[in-house]
């Protein structure tokens, strides 16, 4: 339909796995230490945003290192982004979680989600 | 050569780069364009090329006159009829010649020229990026354009001086921008940063001169 789907096309990435807002996940990024030499460094948190559509998709990752809260936004098909692995699924209530930022420690986790399906009941 | 073509805005995306920057772009399908009249000195006082842009939608409503002009060129009717100014003697063009976007490369700096967006009857914060005035606090005074001028002296408003009214609807031309990227199998041209007008909008695309 969108006169552009076929040019953004080339650059989708097809190994993003599926995970939504509360989720924990590690996001591996390409980091460029000399001309030649390439590593993977792992950002792990929780995804406490997931904004834009198609190419311009971003997510926000948020972990404390140190006591000291740090917030990552990755454009899902960046190039930088090698893989994403989900971590830990959580159970939250809304899609932007900003009011983690505002607490610390115990009150700042997230209830784990159950992900198990349930057998279809025998008639 | 010509050293431009006419386009369609198609809209806009990015591209990320292996070292990882993104750069937004703005999606052209420029040509096919074909030459449909050759202007001379001698015949209109000046030289030029006419370029008509080939869509894939063919016309349905031609006037006669119009009509009369392209079979005389042995072209199909195009919506889009635009001038560049070139030196005849260098161009070595005819009549019925094919433009296409491939005399685009890469890294090429481009000037865009087109329609900017219609904002209608516009204020001055909007306009003329006036600052207004306070929201709240009891302030009576927000998007007002304020003093105009003084009284007795000079005892008129100043000619040209900034007041709302109509925005936009005007040619606009966008100064050196890079061609990121060259598609002449889709006729495409993704060039970094905006470009005026809406989507579906026509641009003129030309190429600078680097001397």
């Amino acid at each position: 339909m969108n006169k552009l789907d076929n040019l953004d096309k080339a650059q989708f990435k097809s190994n993003i796995p599926d995970f939504i807002p509360g989720d924990t996940v590690r996001v591996h990024v390409r980091i460029k230490e000399s001309e030649t030499k390439e590593r993977l460094q792992a950002f792990e948190g929780v995804v406490i945003a997931r904004r834009g559509k198609g190419i311009a998709e971003s997510i926000t990752v948020r972990k404390t290192s140190f006591g000291i809260g740090v917030e990552r936004i990755f454009p899902l098909h960046a190039t930088i982004v090698d893989h994403i692995d989900v971590v830990k699924r959580g159970r939250v209530r809304r899609a932007k979680l900003y009011f983690l930022r505002e607490l610390r420690g115990k009150a700042a986790r997230i209830r784990e989600r159950d992900t198990r399906t349930h057998a279809p009941k025998s008639k | 050569m010509v050293n431009g073509i006419i386009g369609k805005k198609l809209g806009m995306t990015q591209i990320f780069a292996s070292d990882g920057t993104v750069t937004p772009v703005t999606v052209i399908k420029a040509g096919p364009c074909v030459v449909v009249q050759l202007k001379t000195v001698s015949t209109d006082g000046y030289e030029a090329v006419q370029l008509g842009l080939v869509e894939e939608k063919s016309l349905k409503n031609v006037n006669k006159p119009m009509k009369g002009h392209f079979s005389k060129a042995g072209v199909p009717p195009t919506r889009i009829l635009r001038e560049f100014r070139i030196q005849m003697s260098e161009a070595g063009l005819s009549v019925g010649d094919k433009i296409l976007v491939d005399q685009f490369t890469e890294d090429d700096i481009v000037d865009v020229i087109g329609t900017s967006k219609g904002r209608g009857f516009a204020g001055v914060v909007k306009r003329h990026n006036f600052s207004g005035g306070r929201a709240s606090h009891g302030s009576m005074f927000h998007r007002a354009p304020g003093s105009i001028g003084a009284s007795a002296y000079p005892s008129r408003v100043i000619k040209g001086t900034k007041m709302p009214g109509h925005m936009g609807v005007e040619r606009n031309t966008i100064k050196n921008l890079r061609v990121m990227k060259v598609d002449s199998q889709e006729n495409l041209l993704l060039i970094r940063g905006a470009v005026p007008g809406p989507n579906g909008a026509y641009v003129l695309i030309k190429k600078k001169n680097i001397e």
